[in-house]
Protein backbone atom coordinates (compact mmCIF):
# COMPACT_ATOMS: atom_id res chain seq x y z
CA UNK A 1 0.00 0.00 0.00
CA UNK A 2 3.00 2.28 0.27
CA UNK A 3 2.88 3.41 -3.36
CA UNK A 4 -0.58 5.03 -3.16
CA UNK A 5 -0.61 8.60 -4.38
CA UNK A 6 -1.48 10.94 -1.46
CA UNK A 7 -4.10 12.73 -3.53
CA UNK A 8 -5.78 9.44 -4.40
CA UNK A 9 -5.68 8.52 -0.73
CA UNK A 10 -7.26 11.85 0.17
CA UNK A 11 -10.14 11.34 -2.27
CA UNK A 12 -10.58 7.73 -1.28
CA UNK A 13 -10.80 8.54 2.41
CA UNK A 14 -13.61 10.99 1.67
CA UNK A 15 -15.68 8.85 -0.67
CA UNK A 16 -14.90 5.15 -0.86
CA UNK A 17 -13.46 4.59 2.61
CA UNK A 18 -15.48 7.19 4.44
CA UNK A 19 -14.78 6.93 8.17
CA UNK A 20 -18.44 6.63 9.10
CA UNK A 21 -20.04 4.93 6.14
CA UNK A 22 -17.39 2.32 5.45
CA UNK A 23 -15.34 2.00 8.64
CA UNK A 24 -18.03 2.79 11.22
CA UNK A 25 -15.79 5.09 13.23
CA UNK A 26 -16.95 8.01 15.34
CA UNK A 27 -20.52 6.76 15.40
CA UNK A 28 -21.38 7.92 18.93
CA UNK A 29 -21.08 11.63 18.29
CA UNK A 30 -22.31 11.11 14.74
CA UNK A 31 -25.63 9.89 16.07
CA UNK A 32 -25.85 12.05 19.18
CA UNK A 33 -24.80 15.45 17.84
CA UNK A 34 -26.36 15.48 14.37
CA UNK A 35 -29.45 17.43 15.36
CA UNK A 36 -28.73 20.64 13.49
CA UNK A 37 -26.54 21.55 10.58
CA UNK A 38 -24.61 24.37 12.21
CA UNK A 39 -23.46 22.41 15.25
CA UNK A 40 -22.62 19.43 13.07
CA UNK A 41 -20.48 21.60 10.84
CA UNK A 42 -18.70 23.07 13.87
CA UNK A 43 -18.03 19.65 15.29
CA UNK A 44 -16.91 18.40 11.90
CA UNK A 45 -14.39 21.21 11.59
CA UNK A 46 -13.05 20.56 15.06
CA UNK A 47 -12.74 16.85 14.31
CA UNK A 48 -10.97 17.54 11.01
CA UNK A 49 -8.50 19.87 12.70
CA UNK A 50 -7.71 17.54 15.58
CA UNK A 51 -7.63 14.50 13.30
CA UNK A 52 -5.10 16.04 10.92
CA UNK A 53 -2.75 17.18 13.63
CA UNK A 54 -2.93 14.14 15.88
CA UNK A 55 -2.29 11.88 12.91
CA UNK A 56 0.90 13.81 12.18
CA UNK A 57 1.96 13.87 15.83
CA UNK A 58 1.29 10.17 16.23
CA UNK A 59 3.18 9.44 13.04
CA UNK A 60 6.30 11.05 14.47
CA UNK A 61 5.80 9.49 17.89
CA UNK A 62 5.45 6.05 16.35
CA UNK A 63 8.30 6.33 13.90
CA UNK A 64 10.89 8.12 16.03
CA UNK A 65 10.04 7.06 19.57
CA UNK A 66 8.20 3.76 19.64
CA UNK A 67 9.89 1.86 16.83
CA UNK A 68 13.50 2.67 17.85
CA UNK A 69 12.70 1.66 21.42
CA UNK A 70 10.85 -1.51 20.40
CA UNK A 71 7.75 -0.39 22.23
CA UNK A 72 5.19 -0.76 19.44
CA UNK A 73 2.76 -2.56 21.70
CA UNK A 74 2.45 0.57 23.83
CA UNK A 75 0.99 2.48 20.91
CA UNK A 76 -2.55 2.49 22.29
CA UNK A 77 -1.52 4.27 25.46
CA UNK A 78 0.84 6.65 23.70
CA UNK A 79 -1.68 7.55 20.99
CA UNK A 80 -4.55 8.17 23.37
CA UNK A 81 -2.38 10.33 25.62
CA UNK A 82 -1.12 12.40 22.73
CA UNK A 83 -4.70 12.85 21.47
CA UNK A 84 -5.96 13.84 24.91
CA UNK A 85 -3.08 16.25 25.43
CA UNK A 86 -3.57 17.81 22.01
CA UNK A 87 -7.30 18.29 22.55
CA UNK A 88 -6.61 19.87 25.92
CA UNK A 89 -4.08 22.22 24.35
CA UNK A 90 -6.45 23.22 21.56
CA UNK A 91 -9.18 23.84 24.08
CA UNK A 92 -6.97 26.16 26.12
CA UNK A 93 -5.85 28.10 23.07
CA UNK A 94 -9.35 28.41 21.67
CA UNK A 95 -10.75 29.48 25.03
CA UNK A 96 -8.12 32.16 25.36
CA UNK A 97 -8.02 33.57 21.85
CA UNK A 98 -11.29 32.62 20.16
CA UNK A 99 -13.98 32.82 22.84
CA UNK A 100 -16.78 32.89 20.25
CA UNK A 101 -15.70 29.61 18.73
CA UNK A 102 -15.17 28.15 22.18
CA UNK A 103 -18.72 29.01 23.13
CA UNK A 104 -20.06 27.48 19.93
CA UNK A 105 -18.19 24.21 20.36
CA UNK A 106 -18.81 23.98 24.09
CA UNK A 107 -18.77 20.45 25.40
CA UNK A 108 -17.94 18.90 22.03
CA UNK A 109 -14.29 19.82 22.07
CA UNK A 110 -13.25 17.68 25.05
CA UNK A 111 -15.49 14.90 23.77
CA UNK A 112 -13.37 14.64 20.65
CA UNK A 113 -10.83 12.78 22.76
CA UNK A 114 -13.10 9.76 22.88
CA UNK A 115 -14.18 9.99 19.25
CA UNK A 116 -12.98 6.69 17.89
CA UNK A 117 -12.40 8.11 14.41
CA UNK A 118 -9.35 9.97 15.74
CA UNK A 119 -7.70 6.98 17.36
CA UNK A 120 -8.88 4.82 14.46
CA UNK A 121 -7.10 6.89 11.83
CA UNK A 122 -3.85 6.71 13.80
CA UNK A 123 -4.19 2.94 14.10
CA UNK A 124 -5.02 2.50 10.41
CA UNK A 125 -1.98 4.59 9.59
CA UNK A 126 0.22 2.23 11.57
CA UNK A 127 -1.35 -0.96 10.26
CA UNK A 128 -1.20 0.15 6.62
CA UNK A 129 2.32 1.58 6.96
CA UNK A 130 1.64 5.00 5.47
CA UNK A 131 4.43 7.47 4.81
CA UNK A 132 4.32 10.96 6.28
CA UNK A 133 2.59 12.63 3.32
CA UNK A 134 0.16 9.74 3.01
CA UNK A 135 -0.72 9.97 6.70
CA UNK A 136 -1.34 13.67 6.35
CA UNK A 137 -3.60 13.16 3.33
CA UNK A 138 -5.39 10.28 4.99
CA UNK A 139 -5.97 12.17 8.25
CA UNK A 140 -7.23 15.30 6.53
CA UNK A 141 -9.38 13.39 4.06
CA UNK A 142 -10.94 11.30 6.81
CA UNK A 143 -11.85 14.46 8.68
CA UNK A 144 -13.45 15.99 5.59
CA UNK A 145 -15.35 12.77 4.92
CA UNK A 146 -16.56 12.62 8.50
CA UNK A 147 -17.75 16.24 8.35
CA UNK A 148 -19.56 15.62 5.09
CA UNK A 149 -21.38 12.61 6.47
CA UNK A 150 -22.48 14.29 9.71
CA UNK A 151 -23.69 17.45 7.94
CA UNK A 152 -25.62 15.37 5.44
CA UNK A 153 -27.21 13.39 8.25
CA UNK A 154 -28.14 16.57 10.14
CA UNK A 155 -29.87 17.86 7.01
CA UNK A 156 -31.77 14.62 6.56
CA UNK A 157 -32.78 14.50 10.21
CA UNK A 158 -34.33 17.95 9.97
CA UNK A 159 -36.82 16.64 7.44
CA UNK A 160 -37.52 13.71 9.68
CA UNK A 161 -39.13 15.87 12.35
CA UNK A 162 -42.17 16.21 10.16
CA UNK A 163 -42.52 12.57 9.21
CA UNK A 164 -44.32 9.83 11.07
CA UNK A 165 -41.78 7.29 12.20
CA UNK A 166 -42.89 4.07 13.96
CA UNK A 167 -42.49 4.52 17.71
CA UNK A 168 -39.85 1.85 18.28
CA UNK A 169 -37.70 3.21 15.48
CA UNK A 170 -37.50 6.79 16.73
CA UNK A 171 -34.08 8.02 17.81
CA UNK A 172 -31.31 5.53 17.24
CA UNK A 173 -33.17 3.15 14.96
CA UNK A 174 -34.18 5.55 12.22
CA UNK A 175 -30.78 7.24 12.32
CA UNK A 176 -29.15 3.89 11.67
CA UNK A 177 -31.46 3.22 8.74
CA UNK A 178 -30.75 6.62 7.21
CA UNK A 179 -27.04 6.06 7.66
CA UNK A 180 -27.41 2.67 6.01
CA UNK A 181 -29.07 4.30 3.02
CA UNK A 182 -26.28 6.88 2.87
CA UNK A 183 -23.74 4.07 2.99
CA UNK A 184 -25.60 2.41 0.14
CA UNK A 185 -25.37 5.64 -1.85
CA UNK A 186 -21.67 5.99 -1.14
CA UNK A 187 -21.09 2.47 -2.35
CA UNK A 188 -21.69 3.93 -5.80
CA UNK A 189 -18.26 5.54 -5.52
CA UNK A 190 -16.57 2.24 -4.90
CA UNK A 191 -15.52 1.78 -8.51
CA UNK A 192 -13.08 4.67 -8.11
CA UNK A 193 -10.36 3.40 -5.84
CA UNK A 194 -10.32 1.04 -2.90
CA UNK A 195 -8.09 1.29 0.14
CA UNK A 196 -8.21 -1.45 2.68
CA UNK B 1 -26.83 5.57 47.28
CA UNK B 2 -28.86 2.47 48.07
CA UNK B 3 -26.98 -0.79 47.96
CA UNK B 4 -27.42 -2.46 44.61
CA UNK B 5 -28.05 -6.16 44.32
CA UNK B 6 -26.32 -8.33 41.77
CA UNK B 7 -29.69 -9.24 40.27
CA UNK B 8 -30.63 -5.62 39.59
CA UNK B 9 -27.26 -5.01 38.00
CA UNK B 10 -27.80 -8.07 35.84
CA UNK B 11 -31.21 -6.95 34.58
CA UNK B 12 -30.02 -3.39 34.02
CA UNK B 13 -26.93 -4.37 32.06
CA UNK B 14 -28.55 -6.92 29.81
CA UNK B 15 -32.10 -5.72 29.30
CA UNK B 16 -33.24 -2.47 30.88
CA UNK B 17 -30.27 -0.31 29.99
CA UNK B 18 -28.59 -2.46 27.36
CA UNK B 19 -25.67 -0.30 26.27
CA UNK B 20 -26.06 -0.86 22.54
CA UNK B 21 -29.78 -1.01 21.96
CA UNK B 22 -31.13 1.44 24.51
CA UNK B 23 -28.34 3.96 24.76
CA UNK B 24 -26.90 3.47 21.24
CA UNK B 25 -23.37 3.58 22.66
CA UNK B 26 -20.23 1.85 21.48
CA UNK B 27 -21.77 0.84 18.20
CA UNK B 28 -18.70 1.48 16.04
CA UNK B 29 -17.35 -1.96 16.77
CA UNK B 30 -20.84 -3.46 16.90
CA UNK B 31 -21.19 -2.53 13.24
CA UNK B 32 -17.68 -3.26 12.10
CA UNK B 33 -16.95 -6.71 13.46
CA UNK B 34 -20.33 -8.36 12.95
CA UNK B 35 -19.79 -9.77 9.47
CA UNK B 36 -18.77 -13.09 11.02
CA UNK B 37 -19.96 -14.73 14.23
CA UNK B 38 -16.45 -15.73 15.31
CA UNK B 39 -15.20 -12.13 15.08
CA UNK B 40 -18.20 -10.86 17.00
CA UNK B 41 -17.70 -13.52 19.66
CA UNK B 42 -14.02 -12.76 20.20
CA UNK B 43 -14.72 -9.03 20.26
CA UNK B 44 -17.48 -9.57 22.81
CA UNK B 45 -15.28 -11.66 25.10
CA UNK B 46 -12.52 -9.06 24.82
CA UNK B 47 -14.91 -6.30 25.73
CA UNK B 48 -16.33 -8.20 28.70
CA UNK B 49 -12.80 -8.73 30.00
CA UNK B 50 -11.79 -5.09 29.57
CA UNK B 51 -15.02 -3.64 30.98
CA UNK B 52 -15.06 -5.90 34.01
CA UNK B 53 -11.44 -5.41 35.01
CA UNK B 54 -11.41 -1.69 34.23
CA UNK B 55 -14.46 -1.18 36.40
CA UNK B 56 -12.88 -3.25 39.16
CA UNK B 57 -9.67 -1.22 39.04
CA UNK B 58 -11.43 2.13 38.80
CA UNK B 59 -13.61 1.19 41.73
CA UNK B 60 -10.63 0.06 43.82
CA UNK B 61 -8.83 3.33 43.13
CA UNK B 62 -11.88 5.56 43.39
CA UNK B 63 -10.95 7.03 46.79
CA UNK B 64 -7.39 7.81 45.74
CA UNK B 65 -8.01 9.36 42.34
CA UNK B 66 -8.00 13.17 42.26
CA UNK B 67 -11.27 14.35 40.75
CA UNK B 68 -10.00 16.45 37.89
CA UNK B 69 -7.66 13.86 36.40
CA UNK B 70 -9.96 10.88 36.82
CA UNK B 71 -10.80 10.68 33.12
CA UNK B 72 -7.13 10.42 32.29
CA UNK B 73 -6.64 7.72 34.92
CA UNK B 74 -9.61 5.80 33.57
CA UNK B 75 -8.32 5.97 30.01
CA UNK B 76 -4.93 4.68 31.14
CA UNK B 77 -6.48 1.80 33.06
CA UNK B 78 -8.63 0.86 30.07
CA UNK B 79 -5.67 1.07 27.68
CA UNK B 80 -3.64 -1.23 29.88
CA UNK B 81 -6.29 -3.95 29.73
CA UNK B 82 -6.79 -3.45 25.99
CA UNK B 83 -3.07 -4.01 25.47
CA UNK B 84 -3.38 -7.31 27.32
CA UNK B 85 -6.25 -8.39 25.05
CA UNK B 86 -4.36 -7.28 21.95
CA UNK B 87 -1.20 -9.15 22.84
CA UNK B 88 -3.17 -12.26 23.78
CA UNK B 89 -5.07 -12.26 20.49
CA UNK B 90 -1.90 -11.77 18.47
CA UNK B 91 -0.28 -14.71 20.20
CA UNK B 92 -3.12 -17.23 20.28
CA UNK B 93 -5.65 -16.19 17.61
CA UNK B 94 -3.61 -14.46 14.89
CA UNK B 95 -6.25 -14.85 12.16
CA UNK B 96 -8.99 -13.28 14.25
CA UNK B 97 -6.57 -10.59 15.39
CA UNK B 98 -5.91 -9.75 11.76
CA UNK B 99 -9.61 -9.70 10.87
CA UNK B 100 -10.41 -7.38 13.76
CA UNK B 101 -7.62 -5.03 12.72
CA UNK B 102 -7.67 -1.71 14.56
CA UNK B 103 -10.98 -2.44 16.24
CA UNK B 104 -9.33 -4.19 19.19
CA UNK B 105 -7.44 -1.00 19.95
CA UNK B 106 -10.61 0.96 19.53
CA UNK B 107 -12.07 -0.77 22.59
CA UNK B 108 -10.30 2.08 24.42
CA UNK B 109 -12.64 4.65 22.93
CA UNK B 110 -15.70 2.46 23.28
CA UNK B 111 -18.10 4.73 25.12
CA UNK B 112 -19.65 1.83 27.03
CA UNK B 113 -16.51 1.29 29.10
CA UNK B 114 -15.82 4.95 29.79
CA UNK B 115 -19.49 5.46 30.56
CA UNK B 116 -19.73 2.57 33.01
CA UNK B 117 -16.47 3.54 34.74
CA UNK B 118 -17.69 7.10 35.14
CA UNK B 119 -21.31 6.37 36.04
CA UNK B 120 -21.02 3.16 38.02
CA UNK B 121 -17.52 2.21 39.15
CA UNK B 122 -16.73 5.70 40.41
CA UNK B 123 -19.55 5.39 42.96
CA UNK B 124 -19.81 1.71 43.84
CA UNK B 125 -17.90 -1.05 45.58
CA UNK B 126 -15.36 -3.13 43.63
CA UNK B 127 -17.22 -6.45 43.50
CA UNK B 128 -20.50 -5.04 42.28
CA UNK B 129 -18.61 -2.87 39.77
CA UNK B 130 -16.89 -5.95 38.44
CA UNK B 131 -20.28 -7.65 38.00
CA UNK B 132 -21.70 -4.55 36.35
CA UNK B 133 -18.83 -4.68 33.87
CA UNK B 134 -19.48 -8.33 33.11
CA UNK B 135 -23.23 -7.88 32.62
CA UNK B 136 -22.89 -4.78 30.47
CA UNK B 137 -20.33 -6.64 28.42
CA UNK B 138 -22.70 -9.56 28.03
CA UNK B 139 -25.48 -7.20 26.99
CA UNK B 140 -23.19 -5.80 24.32
CA UNK B 141 -22.03 -9.23 23.19
CA UNK B 142 -25.60 -10.51 22.92
CA UNK B 143 -26.53 -7.75 20.49
CA UNK B 144 -23.33 -8.32 18.53
CA UNK B 145 -24.07 -12.02 18.20
CA UNK B 146 -27.65 -11.42 17.04
CA UNK B 147 -26.49 -8.99 14.36
CA UNK B 148 -23.59 -11.23 13.36
CA UNK B 149 -25.89 -14.28 13.16
CA UNK B 150 -28.14 -12.62 10.60
CA UNK B 151 -25.29 -11.05 8.64
CA UNK B 152 -23.16 -14.17 8.38
CA UNK B 153 -26.13 -16.43 7.67
CA UNK B 154 -27.50 -14.28 4.87
CA UNK B 155 -24.23 -12.84 3.61
CA UNK B 156 -22.02 -15.94 3.53
CA UNK B 157 -24.52 -18.76 4.12
CA UNK B 158 -22.40 -19.95 7.04
CA UNK B 159 -22.39 -19.84 10.85
CA UNK B 160 -19.03 -19.72 12.63
CA UNK B 161 -17.57 -20.56 9.21
CA UNK B 162 -19.63 -23.76 8.77
CA UNK B 163 -21.90 -23.79 5.69
CA UNK B 164 -25.51 -24.27 6.74
CA UNK B 165 -27.65 -22.94 3.92
CA UNK B 166 -27.07 -25.71 1.37
CA UNK B 167 -25.77 -25.40 -2.18
CA UNK B 168 -28.83 -23.65 -3.61
CA UNK B 169 -28.28 -20.58 -1.46
CA UNK B 170 -27.36 -17.26 -3.07
CA UNK B 171 -25.35 -14.98 -0.79
CA UNK B 172 -26.85 -11.60 -0.02
CA UNK B 173 -23.71 -9.58 -0.59
CA UNK B 174 -25.34 -6.47 0.84
CA UNK B 175 -25.40 -8.05 4.29
CA UNK B 176 -21.62 -8.21 4.56
CA UNK B 177 -21.22 -4.69 3.16
CA UNK B 178 -21.50 -1.65 5.47
CA UNK B 179 -25.18 -0.87 4.68
CA UNK B 180 -26.20 -4.35 5.81
CA UNK B 181 -24.65 -3.66 9.21
CA UNK B 182 -26.61 -0.45 9.62
CA UNK B 183 -29.91 -2.01 8.55
CA UNK B 184 -29.46 -5.08 10.72
CA UNK B 185 -28.62 -3.10 13.85
CA UNK B 186 -31.54 -0.78 13.17
CA UNK B 187 -33.87 -3.77 12.99
CA UNK B 188 -32.57 -5.11 16.31
CA UNK B 189 -33.00 -1.70 17.94
CA UNK B 190 -36.51 -1.46 16.52
CA UNK B 191 -37.48 -4.92 17.73
CA UNK B 192 -36.16 -4.46 21.24
CA UNK B 193 -37.70 -1.02 21.65
CA UNK B 194 -41.09 -2.27 20.48
CA UNK B 195 -40.92 -5.19 22.93
CA UNK B 196 -39.93 -2.87 25.74
CA UNK B 197 -42.77 -0.44 25.01
CA UNK B 198 -45.27 -3.26 24.97
CA UNK B 199 -43.99 -4.58 28.28
CA UNK B 200 -44.12 -1.14 29.88
CA UNK B 201 -47.71 -0.66 28.73
CA UNK B 202 -48.76 -4.04 30.13
CA UNK B 203 -46.92 -3.34 33.40
CA UNK B 204 -48.63 -0.02 33.90
CA UNK B 205 -51.98 -1.61 33.01
CA UNK B 206 -51.42 -4.24 35.71
CA UNK B 207 -50.56 -1.58 38.22
CA UNK B 208 -53.73 0.28 37.39
CA UNK B 209 -55.74 -2.91 37.84
CA UNK B 210 -54.15 -3.62 41.22
CA UNK B 211 -55.23 -0.24 42.36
Amino acid sequence: MTELNPFVLFTASIFTSNMILANFLGMCSFIAVSKDIKTSLGLGQAVTFVLTFTTVINYFLYKYVLIPMNLEYLRYIVFIISIAAFVQLVEMIVERHLPVLHHALGIFLPLITVNCAILGVSLFMVIRRYSFIQSLAFGFGSGVGWTMAIVALAGLKKRLNESRVPKGLRGGGITLIITGLMALGFMGFSGMVQIS
Amino acid sequence: MAKLKARDVFIMGIWKENPVVVQVLGICSALAVTNRMSNAFVMGVGLIFVTAFSELTVSLLRRYTPKHIRMMVQVLIISAFVIIVDIYLKAYLPTVSKALGPYVGLIITNCIIMGRCEVFAQKNRPVISFLDGIFNGIGYTAVLLIVAFARELLGFGTLFGIPVMGSGWTNWVIMIMPPGAFFMLALVVWGVNTLRDRREISESAEEAKAR
